[in-house]
């Protein structure tokens, strides 16, 4: 489904900034997979976010989609199969639009855009069943600015718009991070709903030891731009943020620092 | 008096477009394009030069529509693919246009007074003027509220808005960036086309200080009839422009002013429309924070009261 092999990407490439983001990765996703990703601060995280949405080129390797290299294709056509939420939560919507207008986007996800209407009724009546499932009152709406609305709220539209066509991809970049506990709960809950229903093969990055456990059926643990531990389902069913701990100390020899780090 | 104010109505409906054009780049892109002062000449340009040629005042005009799509278009490339500064590249347009427009005319000024024009059939009386034109002016506000409804539009408009988001969706901002720099300039020159059609003639510093006058109309019209919809936006716009020349009729009737002040006016006008949204919001925020800081202390040392 996904694959990434070989990739390495530094920052700052030949001056003393020269710092390495990712050192040959190699990661195979199967479709359905739900996997979540932790890691220190500077792990490579957010560089694996990018170089499979096209935000970044990889130096080497090659990132492929259903067996397809497109580390050349950029960002725009990738959205064609990737949906992403981004932490900030102004980052995924459109403020000064409409939360109708901004489905109307979405729902073009990686189709040529041309002169035909945007907000047809047809469009309106499917985007108020998706909204009503939210279960937040956005149904009633939808001729709102999206920048008259909370983080929370801004950021269930944001995962909704990423998720209701269906991508083959789905990336959540610490989408919770940034949110009060209360909603950071609500949208953590949505999430795993609607990965569940419409079986999304997601990529979570997340500083919620406690979630990574809890959601998805694989974990990945990351350290100075490499991949040290990869955990299938089977022992993730059964870990604790204790033995998570002790085992990234084990292998990279450090404590896990992160100044943000959730423990659960 | 009121010969004036009629005068003033039909002037700004003829700028209403040019001001339609900077509220796309202003308002919509979030990109102060100077190409404006280059393309609304070149528009006149091209429309009274094709004139006197004896080609047909529409052809003249949608011909001008044309050189400023391109005008346009060359604006945005240099700031998409060259990534050149926005306001730099549209300065470097602005003049490229000034030698440009000379060659286009073969000399500083072109009349075409004594020739049959895209307006002499309803110069006189003003009433059907401002009745023809309004219809025309209301008719390309609604194509354009319309297109800004399409896919393709509210992909423009989210460019504007949050240009990354737009991208993680599929849409080339690149491309939409100069659609809509090239949209914006094409009208600017259909207007310079009709004020030198209305005017008599064409002339190469006709376009100086125009994107002063657009910003002015566009912020003029959001002051007084607010921006809720792109609706109400583009009208705004439009009656901005009709509310900037009365402003500007009344004060030249106002002894003080000389007509060569105008720009300053002009200028002045743009100047406190900017500020002084600013300032209100500032000390509007500043009272909200005292007062809800205020609040929550009263809030807190009540509590801290009942138990005691």
């Amino acid at each position: 489904m996904l694959d990434l092999v070989n990739v390495s990407k530094l920052f700052n490439p030949g001056t003393p900034d020269e710092k390495i983001a990712l050192m040959n990765a190699n990661l195979r996703f199967k479709t359905g997979d739900f996997v979540t990703v932790i890691g220190s601060n500077g792990a490579g995280k957010s560089t694996l976010m990018n170089i499979i949405s096209g935000v970044m080129k990889p130096d080497i390797g090659e990132v492929r989609i259903e067996g397809k290299a497109i580390q050349h294709v950029p960002e725009y056509e990738r959205s064609r199969w990737i949906g992403r939420v981004f932490q900030d939560p102004m980052a995924g919507t459109a403020p000064r639009m409409t939360i109708e207008e901004n489905l109307t986007m979405a729902y073009k996800r990686g189709k040529t855009r041309g002169f035909g209407w945007g907000a047809t009724s047809a469009k309106r009546q499917l985007f108020r069943e998706h909204l009503s499932r939210l279960g937040i009152g956005l149904e009633n709406r939808m001729n709102a600015k999206v920048g008259l609305l909370s983080g929370g709220e801004r950021q269930a539209l944001s995962l909704l718009m990423a998720t209701f066509t269906k991508p083959a991809i789905l990336l959540l970049d610490e989408h919770t991070a940034a949110l009060d506990p209360a909603r950071a709960e609500l949208i953590t809950r949505l999430t795993d709903e609607i990965v569940r229903e419409m079986k999304l093969t997601t990529l979570m990055v997340t500083h919620n030891m406690e979630q990574a456990i809890r959601l998805g059926n694989r974990l990945i643990m990351m350290d100075k731009g490499r991949i040290i531990l990869d955990i299938p389902e089977e022992k993730k069913t059964n870990l604790t943020v204790a033995q998570l701990l002790g085992e990234f100390e084990q292998i990279s020899g450090n404590k896990l620092s992160d100044d943000r780090v959730i423990l659960g | 008096m009121i010969d004036s104010i009629y005068g003033a109505i039909a002037l700004g409906l003829l700028y209403a477009l040019m001001a339609l054009g900077v509220y796309i780049t202003f308002r919509i892109l979030d990109f102060p394009d100077l190409t404006v002062d280059g393309s609304f000449a070149t528009g006149g340009a091209i429309a009274a030069i094709m004139i006197t040629h004896g080609y047909s005042p529409i052809l003249a005009t949608l011909a001008a529509f044309g050189g400023g799509l391109v005008a346009g278009a060359c604006t945005g490339l240099l700031h998409t693919k060259g990534k050149v500064n926005g306001l730099l590249a549209g300065i470097l347009m602005m003049i490229a246009l000034y030698s440009i427009n000379i060659r286009i005319m073969g000399r500083p000024n072109v009349s075409v007074v004594n020739t049959e024009t895209l307006l002499s059939p309803i110069m006189k009386p003003i009433g059907l003027f401002i009745l023809v034109m309004g219809i025309a002016v209301v008719i390309v506000k609604l194509l354009l509220d319309a297109f800004l409804h399409t896919d393709l539009g509210l992909a423009l408009r989210a460019t504007g808005d949050n240009a990354r988001m737009i991208r993680s969706f599929g849409a080339n901002t690149d491309r939409t960036k100069i659609l809509g720099i090239s949209l914006s300039n094409g009208l600017v020159a259909v207007s310079g086309a009709l004020i030198a059609q209305q005017g008599g003639f064409a002339d190469i510093s006709m376009g100086v200080g125009m994107i002063v006058i657009g910003l002015a109309s566009v912020i003029i019209g959001e002051a007084i009839f607010g921006a809720r919809s792109v609706f109400i936006a583009t009208l705004a716009v439009v009656l901005g422009s009709i509310v900037y020349r009365i402003v500007v009729a009344l004060a030249l009737r106002v002894e003080l002013f000389k007509s060569s002040d105008l720009k300053l006016v002009t200028a002045l006008i743009v100047i406190i429309a900017l500020v002084v949204p600013y300032v209100n919001r500032l000390l509007k925020q500043k009272s909200v924070a005292r007062r809800r800081s205020a609040e929550l202390l009263a809030t807190v040392s009540l509590k801290k009261g009942g138990k005691s």
